[in-house]
């Protein structure tokens, strides 16, 4: 039973991406005229893929996300490009044919369990509404549902965990009963925006490696969305770096992390004081602080802060160039034979990591 | 003078509790008999995950809040009833940084007014009262200090960008020339390349003025680079302390020992070790014996029944655990 | 339980300092002896003595106090200074039914209209149907019960009575249900619109901001990203939620209404209820009536506030967890 005014989509094609984002601009009125938060960022997510955005507040990461949801509904916003989720265009869809696809098959979740949940009712009552919005089962099958996919989630005892409100419920057994949610009505993608950053870091473990384990046990893609290089780098199969809007750098994840191609991928690698190794006297930070989008430079928008700035940066935004297999960066080094040097072990002695535990 | 050997603390802590009364007749013991103390020129760290009482530590060390139990002592001398009039001589030695750094800047004024408000309020070292000509200097020598453009003390917080916030916060801290700082995760709401450039001033603050600091936060890599010892806090207690990298690198306690791997490194291909089970318990309703128990993966039968106490477990390394981890 | 018995203590507490409060304006204020006023301009010497041993007025202060407490609260032979022999608690219970119903029927008015009204304006934010609604929400506010009484009385009894309209309408007073429960409603639907209106648009207004600002909360959000229809999103998470202030505000307004409240619109419509009886004594300066209706006032928004907290604690968990 899949007819087009039901909004179900196509059983998953190979050679169509799940997920193609190209060219995606978002701007939003602000005094007068139109400010670009996001700027032609495009991407692709594979079946079961993982793709880390990382970038630093401010750099049109959770816009991003909010636009493939279709989420944004501030007046006089304007979203132009392409999201083509299993090949179907989903910018400029009418909203009715978009909601049908929102927690069925691109699924959310956000960066605060407390405040993502309604206060007033259990949590198990949110999980079987989000299942019965989508789908035609009785209330007793719908939260036999929610139990079994809250026990998958890792919540003890869940029969009784969902008859709790959000607020008797632990951080961490939010964020997995959010992720239950959000898995309830099985999405091929979820979407998660900055997940543990409000999570203790023993907490944060315990969801990554639950995010971790979805496609191996749902099939689920995940759009992860952070600030934090570690967690990318631990979570996600390719990585997508975002600064003032912009892409600066896309690739496998082990190519980014080895062989930044942006001198601000680097940067922001530098930036992160070492856990092991030896310990510098200063931290290599970069200056100042990212542009405000109303007032980005005509050049590269890291042009400001970059160490390697010259005459070339500072006329138009560079464009995105190949460095490798499917890795770019949005930079004129490599082009100009100057690319940036790999990083090295000395950087981030893996072999200090081992095991602490015996 | 010849302190020689064994110099006195700066602030010192002994068995400090501070508990809440919460809803239902229980009590929150969020401080459970810390007993430390600071030396002059140290750098302490104090990490855990959120409700283990790092932050209360932090201000029961400055009198910000009341202490329900135990001593601070700060340059030598009792100040834990000290009542506020006598304590307020003693402030401007000891100074706080917090997190929020616009929750803490009056939106309505002035930088310059701003960073000229304690140097108005307190005397200067001579018990008088500042001339207005001293203050202007000192403010553009604390805009200095923090790396701050002197035209910027005629604009208005709002005009500036979280880290900038974040340097005329502890340049405003600073203004008084204190001795001991105590920073509440000055960089937790920073974003990372913003954060390393916070850090740094901590650590150039420090040779350059000789400061002592106590530094509260959850991120183990930021505290790492700032700190000379540190203390890992669980539920209300100290279950480990001493130096920076001994600490980090050989953990003695479980806990420390979790903590450490569940930081995640900007690595590809590390894989992640199996995360600690469980959640924090609520510090309202602490688990009987050693207060990680229900989280340890090595845990015994003794370690239920019985509370483990700070020992050293090797010189200038404590841990509260029956069965500390070998040195690997 | 324990906290519901909390809960009794406190209320009685309450009562008992507005009893002694009222006591003391009225009764305590030197100058004035209550002995004239309550026996009378013209009465002899031996009643004077009469009513002052009765009411304890040669005995000291906490002495007059209980008898007066008693004599309202127990014996209930209070009786008033102006219609002397009136006892003044019967006549509250008589009035105290005529009250019940205005407000009753004036809030189930405002209460449906404003949810109403809030609801779609927080819909349509921005538009003309909201600004348009909040405009009639801000003149509801603005214009004063008694004039827009007055004026409903003018139209509808004197100008238009006689067209088909308002013929309609009965005189000026109070019609009991048990009588006739259509003359009842007939007299009784000017004024609870009359009643209503100042409160619908005080309501509409608090309840639109209320949505709005939820609507940009983290749960509304999660709400859309589920694929709810945003009509479900409104009703069910954002009206649900906002129920939470909405019952608080109603509480209060509702029982200092049916205390005598509603004083205004009793004396504009002619309807011998609480507040009507309040202003007569006023008028009057007939000390025990005010005292008999202030601390039945009182006792109504004690006990208000009490069932807006058990409200609460069915309307939001997180009271439930905190008490």
């Amino acid at each position: 039973m899949c007819s087009l005014t039901h909004g179900c989509v196509m059983p998953a094609d190979p050679t169509i991406p799940l997920l193609d984002v190209s060219d995606l601009c978002v701007s939003f009125p602000a005094g007068g005229r139109m400010v670009p938060i996001v700027e032609h960022v495009s991407f692709t997510l594979p079946e079961a893929g993982i793709l880390g955005l990382v970038g630093e507040s401010g750099s049109g990461k959770s816009v991003t996300a909010m636009a493939i949801m279709g989420l944004i509904d501030t007046p006089g916003v304007r979203v132009s490009g392409s999201v083509r989720f299993r090949g179907r265009e989903l910018v400029g869809l009418p909203p009715r044919q978009i909601r049908r696809l929102r927690g069925r098959d691109i699924a959310m979740i956000f960066q605060d369990p407390m405040t993502a949940f309604t206060p007033v009712y259990t949590i198990g009552w949110q999980i079987d509404e989000q299942i019965r919005a989508h789908e035609r089962i009785s209330r007793t099958q719908a939260r036999a549902r929610t139990v079994r996919i809250l026990g998958e989630m890792g919540v003890p005892d869940p029969e009784r965990m969902a008859r709790r409100y959000p607020h008797q419920l632990s951080g961490g057994l939010r964020q997995r009963a959010m992720i239950a949610m959000a898995l309830s009505c099985n999405p091929t993608l979820l979407i998660a925006d900055e997940p543990t950053t409000a999570l203790d870091v023993t907490v944060q473990a315990q969801i990554l490696d639950l995010i971790r384990s979805l496609r191996g046990t749902y099939g689920s893609s995940v759009l992860l969305i952070t600030h934090d290089m570690g967690v990318v780098a631990q979570t996600c199969d390719s990585t997508l770096v975002l600064y003032s809007g912009r892409v600066a750098e896309t690739g496998p994840s082990d190519r980014v992390f080895s062989h930044p191609g942006h001198p601000y991928t680097a940067a922001l690698l530098d930036s992160i004081p070492p856990l092991y190794g030896p310990r510098p006297d200063r931290l290599p930070a970069i200056a100042g602080a990212p542009p405000v989008p109303m007032a980005r430079p005509p050049g590269c928008a890291f042009g400001p802060r970059c160490a390697h700035v010259h005459a070339a940066c500072t006329t138009t935004p560079p464009a995105l160039l190949p460095l490798g297999p499917d890795h770019e960066a949005a930079c004129v080094l490599p082009a100009e034979g100057t690319p940036l040097p790999p990083r090295t072990a000395a950087d981030w002695p893996i072999d200090t990591i081992g095991d602490a535990c015996p | 003078m010849t302190d020689t050997q064994s110099p006195a603390p700066l602030m010192e802590v002994r068995n400090l509790s501070k508990s809440y009364r919460v809803g239902g007749g229980h009590r929150l013991v969020a401080v459970d008999g810390i007993s430390l103390s600071v030396m002059p020129g140290e750098m302490l760290g104090l990490v855990g995950e959120s409700g283990c009482g790092k932050s209360t530590l932090g201000r029961c060390m400055l009198r910000l809040t009341d202490i329900s139990a135990g001593q601070v002592m700060f340059e030598g001398r009792d100040i834990t009833t000290l009542p506020e009039r006598r304590l307020r001589p003693l402030r401007p030695r000891m100074q706080m940084v917090f997190q929020d750094s616009s929750a803490c800047l009056n939106p309505r004024r002035r930088i310059g007014d701003l960073l000229a408000e304690p140097l108005r309020v307190h005397p200067g070292p001579d018990q008088r009262r500042r001339q207005a000509a001293d203050i202007e200097r000192r403010v553009r020598d604390l805009m200095e200090l923090v790396s701050l453009p002197v035209a910027a003390l005629t604009r208005y917080p709002h005009e500036f960008s979280g880290g900038q916030r974040q340097r005329i916060n502890i340049a405003r801290a600073l203004a008084l020339s204190p001795r001991l700082v105590v920073a509440d995760e000055p960089v937790s709401a920073l974003d990372v390349s913003v954060q390393a450039q916070i850090v740094n001033l901590f650590s150039d603050l420090r040779t350059r003025l000789g400061l002592t600091y106590v530094f509260v936060a959850h991120d183990l890599a930021v505290v790492r680079q700032v700190s000379t010892r540190v203390a890992v806090m669980y539920l209300g207690a100290i279950v480990e302390m001493g130096a920076t990298d001994d600490v980090l690198h050989q953990p003695a306690h479980p806990y420390t020992a979790a903590l450490t791997t569940a930081v995640p490194r900007p690595v590809v291909g590390a894989t992640p070790p199996p995360p600690l089970g469980g959640d924090i318990p609520s510090p309202v309703n602490r688990p009987a014996g050693c207060r990680f128990h229900t989280r340890c993966p090595y845990v015994q039968d003794r370690c239920r029944m019985e509370a483990p106490v700070l020992r050293p477990i090797r010189p200038g390394h404590e841990a509260a655990c029956h069965f500390p981890l070998p040195p690997s | 339980m324990t906290a519901l018995l909390h809960r009794a203590g406190q209320t009685l507490l309450v009562l008992f300092g507005v009893s002694v409060l009222v006591f003391g304006v009225f009764f305590a204020t030197p100058g004035a002896d209550p002995t004239a006023r309550i026996a009378g301009r013209n009465a002899s010497p031996q009643i004077m003595e009469k009513v002052r041993h009765e009411y304890g007025f040669d005995r000291p202060l906490p002495v007059q106090y209980v008898i007066m407490m008693k004599k309202l609260f127990i014996t209930r032979d209070l009786a008033s200074y102006a219609n002397r022999g009136e006892r003044v608690v019967p006549e509250i219970m008589q009035a105290a039914p005529v009250t019940a119903c205005l407000v009753c029927g004036a809030a189930f008015i405002w209460v449906t209209m404003s949810i109403a009204m809030g609801t779609v304006a927080a819909a349509m934010k921005d538009t003309w149907v909201d600004r348009g609604l909040m405009m009639l929400g801000l003149v509801g506010i603005s214009i004063p019960v008694f004039w827009l009484g007055e004026v409903a009385n003018l139209v509808t009894q004197n100008r238009y009575h006689d067209t088909w309209l308002f013929s309609w309408v009965p005189g000026l007073g109070y019609v009991p249900f048990s009588q006739s429960p259509l003359g009842w409603f007939r007299a009784l639907v000017i004024p609870w619109t009359v009643l209503a209106v100042m409160f619908i648009g005080i309501y509409s207004r608090v309840l639109r901001t209320d949505l709005v600002t939820l609507a940009g909360e983290d749960f509304i959000r999660t709400a859309h990203a589920k694929g709810l229809s945003p009509i479900r999103v409104l009703l069910w998470h954002g009206l649900r939620t906002s129920m939470v202030t909405f019952v608080s505000l109603f509480g209060m307004d509702f029982a200092q209404l049916v205390g005598g409240g509603a004083l205004l619109t009793e004396v504009v419509f002619g309807l011998p209820g609480v507040g009507r009886l309040t202003y007569r004594a006023l008028t009057t300066l007939d000390l025990p009536v005010i005292m008999a209706t202030v601390m039945y006032s009182a006792v109504f928004v004690v006990l208000a506030n009490a069932a807006v907290d058990v409200i609460y604690v069915f309307l939001d968990p997180r009271v439930r967890d905190a008490s």
